[in-house]
C-alpha cells in the first residue's frame, strides 16, 4: 500500500524517463525540445509534491487554521518553471535557424551534411 | 560601508549593465560599456580578494534576511580565487574584443553580442560568489543560457548545431543539479550551503542524500565536461566565434570545477564523498580517461580549434585528478591548474584567433608558414603550448609539479605513469602546430600576410607574459590556492 500511496513520485520517475528517452532516441530536434520539456515538468512535479503537508491548507494566513502546506518549495520552482520557458525558447530559436541553414531539422540529414564538407 | 557591499555589487553590476548593452544598440558604445563593467568587476573582485586575505569570510545577506532564510553571499578564499580569475580573464578578452568580435560578428548583432557576454559573465560571478544552492542553479542557468547563444553567434553554420547540442547536454545537467537541490531541501529543509555542511554529517546514511550526490556530480560533471560527459564541448568550443572560445574555454569550466570542489570538500565534506561514497575510485578513472583520450583525439584533429578543445578535456582531467587525491595538496594542485590552465587557454585561443583572421582559417593547413608571416603571434602560441605541456618556467609546470607531488604523496604510481604519458602526448599534438607553423611554407607564398595590429597582441601576449610570470613567481598563485584549499578541508567537514 505504501507503494501505491506514493503515487506522485512514480509519475515523477515515469515522466522522467519518457522525457529523457525521447531526448536520446528522437533524431528530430523539435522533439529533442519536447522530450526536455517532458524531463523538466517531472522535477516540477517532484518539487510540489514534496511540499505537500498531510492535512495542510493552502499557506494562506487564516486564524482557523493551524497547518500549512510549504510553500517554499513552490516558489522555487516557479522559478525553475521560468527558466525552462527561456531554455525552451532558445532551443526552438536554435531549431529555427538550423531549419534556415541546413534545410532541415532530421539529425541524421544534418550530420550527413556536415560529413560532406 | 561599501567594502560590505562588494559581494552585491560583483554580480549586480554586469546584470544592469547589460540590459543596458542591448539599448545603446552601437556595437562600439556597448563595448566601451562592458569593458567598463568587466574592469570595474576585476577591481571589485581584486578588493574582494585583498579583504578575504586579511579578514577571512565576507558575507553579505539580501534585503538583511539573515542565513538559513535569505540568500546569503559568502566569499572566502577559494570563491575569491575563482571571481579574480574570471573577471580579469573576462576583461582581456573584451580588450580583444573591440576588433576581435568585429570581425565575426555583424555590426546589428554586436550590442547583442555583448549584452550576451555581461550575461553569461553575471552568471558565472554569480555561481562563484553565492552561498545559497538553489540561487546557484538560477546562476547556472543565466550563464549556460547566454553562452548557448554566444556559441550560435559564429559565422559557421555548424556552431548552430554545436550550441543545441550543448543546450540538451546542459539543460540536462542543470535539472540534475536542480533535483539534486530539492533532494537536499526534501532531508534538511535549508537550501543554504553552510547550513547543509552543518546538518548533512549526520544524515550520512539517508539514501536520498546519497541519490542527491550523484544527482549533483552527474550534473556538474555534465557542466564541466568530465570525460564521458565532454561530447558538447569540442563543437561548441570549434564553431563559436573565437573571442566566445577564449573566453568560455577559461572561465566556464573553471567556475563548474570550482562548483564541485565546493559540493564535495564544503557541503557534503571530504568524509562523506570520500569514504561512504565510491567517489575516489571513480574520479581517478575518469580523470585518468580524460587524460588519455582527450590527449589522444586532440592529436587527430585538422581543426585546431577542436584540438584546443580535446586539449581542454585533457586539462579537466588533471583537475579531476587533483581532486580525486581527497588531499591539501591534490586540491591545492587543482586550484592552481584552475588560474594556470585559464591563462594558457585563454592565450592560446586569442593568438590562434589573430592567426586565423591573417591566414583565413582555423585548420592545420591554413598556419603553413606563419612563424614568418606574423611572428608575434606564432611566438604567443609556441610559448602558450609549452605552458600547455608544462616545460619548466612556465605555468604549467607548476600546476603539473603539484600534481605530481601530490601523487607521489598518495603513492599512486599509475597515475604517474598517466600524468607524464599525457604530457608526451600533449607535446605530439602541440608539435604538429609548431612544425606547421614554423617548418612549412605557405601555401601560396605571393599572397603575404602581415603581423596583426599591437592592439590585438597586447592582450594575447599580456596572458602569455602571465603564464611565464606565474610559472617563475609561485608564491602568489600557490600561496593563495594553498589557503583556499587547507580552509575546505578544515572548514565545515
Amino acid at each position: 500500500m505504501e507503494v501505491l500511496a506514493l503515487y506522485n513520485y512514480w509519475v515523477v520517475i515515469f515522466l522522467m524517463m519518457t522525457g529523457f528517452y525521447v531526448v536520446i532516441a528522437s533524431g528530430n530536434l523539435v522533439k529533442k525540445i519536447i522530450g526536455i520539456n517532458l524531463f523538466q515538468a517531472s522535477v516540477f512535479i517532484l518539487y510540489i509534491s514534496m511540499g505537500k503537508v498531510s492535512g495542510g491548507a493552502a499557506p494562506i494566513l487564516r486564524e482557523t487554521i493551524q497547518t500549512y502546506s510549504n510553500p517554499l518549495p513552490h516558489v522555487l520552482i516557479l522559478t525553475a518553471i521560468v527558466v525552462g520557458v527561456a531554455t525552451t525558447a532558445l532551443g526552438l530559436a536554435l531549431v529555427v535557424r538550423i531549419k534556415e541553414a541546413y534545410g532541415t531539422a532530421e539529425e541524421d540529414d544534418i550530420h550527413r551534411q556536415d560529413e560532406s564538407l | 560601508m561599501t567594502l560590505a557591499q562588494l559581494p552585491a555589487l560583483q554580480v549586480i553590476l554586469p546584470l544592469i549593465a547589460a540590459p543596458l548593452c542591448l539599448l545603446l544598440r552601437s556595437g562600439r558604445l556597448a563595448w566601451l560599456l562592458s569593458i567598463l563593467v568587466s574592469a570595474t568587476a576585476l577591481i571589485i573582485a581584486v578588493l574582494l580578494l585583498r579583504l578575504v586575505l586579511e579578514n577571512g569570510t565576507v558575507i553579505y545577506t539580501y534585503g538583511g534576511w539573515a542565513a538559513p532564510w535569505g540568500i546569503e553571499y559568502r566569499v572566502d578564499i577559494a570563491n575569491a580565487f575563482v571571481l579574480a580569475i574570471v573577471t580579469s580573464i573576462s576583461t582581456v578578452v573584451l580588450l580583444f574584443s573591440r576588433v576581435g568580435a568585429s570581425w565575426e560578428i555583424k555590426s546589428s548583432e554586436q550590442a547583442l553580442f555583448y549584452t550576451s557576454y555581461l550575461l553569461c559573465l553575471t552568471g558565472l560571478l554569480g555561481m562563484t560568489v553565492t552561498g545559497d544552492a538553489f540561487n546557484l542553479f538560477v546562476f547556472l542557468e543565466i550563464s549556460s543560457l547566454s553562452s548557448y547563444v554566444l556559441i550560435a553567434m559564429g559565422p559557421d553554420r555548424r556552431g548552430l548545431t554545436a550550441a543545441y547540442q550543448y543546450l540538451i547536454m546542459g539543460t540536462i545537467g542543470a535539472t540534475f543539479i536542480l533535483i539534486a537541490v530539492g533532494l537536499l531541501y526534501m532531508v534538511t529543509g535549508t537550501l543554504n550551503m553552510a547550513d547543509l555542511a552543518n546538518l548533512l554529517p549526520a544524515l550520512e546514511q539517508s539514501r536520498t542524500v546519497r541519490v542527491a550526490f550523484a544527482f549533483l556530480t552527474v550534473g556538474i560533471g555534465l557542466k564541466l565536461a568530465m570525460f564521458p560527459l565532454h561530447l558538447w564541448l569540442p563543437n561548441a568550443y570549434a564553431y563559436a566565434p573565437h573571442v566566445v572560445s577564449a573566453f568560455l574555454a577559461a572561465t566556464a569550466t573553471k567556475v563548474a570545477v570550482y562548483v564541485l570542489v565546493r559540493f564535495i570538500y564544503d557541503v557534503f565534506g571530504s568524509s562523506f564523498a570520500f569514504d561512504s561514497m565510491p567517489l575516489q575510485s571513480i574520479l581517478v578513472v575518469l580523470g585518468a580517461a580524460a587524460v588519455l583520450s582527450g590527449s589522444t583525439v586532440a592529436i587527430f584533429q585538422h581543426n585546431i580549434k577542436r584540438m584546443l578543445g580535446y586539449s581542454s578535456v585533457a586539462q579537466i582531467g588533471y583537475m579531476i585528478l587533483g581532486i580525486s587525491l581527497a588531499s591539501v595538496s591534490g586540491l591545492t594542485a587543482t586550484l592552481v591548474h584552475l588560474l594556470n590552465h585559464a591563462l594558457m587557454k585563454g592565450g592560446l585561443f586569442l593568438a590562434l584567433a589573430c592567426m586565423a583572421f591573417q591566414l583565413g582559417g582555423t585548420r592545420l593547413v591554413d598556419l603553413a608558414g606563419a612563424g614568418r608571416r606574423m611572428p608575434w603571434t606564432s611566438a604567443a602560441f609556441v610559448v602558450g603550448g609549452l605552458s600547455l605541456i608544462g616545460v619548466p618556467l612556465t605555468a604549467g609546470f607548476v600546476s603539473k609539479w603539484l600534481l605530481v607531488v601530490a601523487v607521489l604523496e598518495a603513492g599512486w604510481w599509475p597515475v604517474l605513469i598517466v600524468i607524464a604519458v599525457g604530457s608526451l602526448l600533449a607535446v605530439a599534438y602541440i608539435w604538429r602546430v609548431i612544425e606547421m607553423i614554423y617548418f612549412r611554407s605557405a601555401t601560396n607564398p605571393d599572397e603575404h600576410s602581415e603581423e596583426t595590429h599591437w592592439s590585438l597582441l597586447a592582450p594575447v601576449w599580456l596572458l602569455i607574459v602571465a603564464n611565464v610570470y606565474f610559472g617563475l613567481h609561485t608564491q602568489w598563485s600557490v600561496g593563495v590556492a594553498q589557503r583556499a584549499a587547507q580552509m575546505l578541508f578544515g572548514g565545515q567537514g
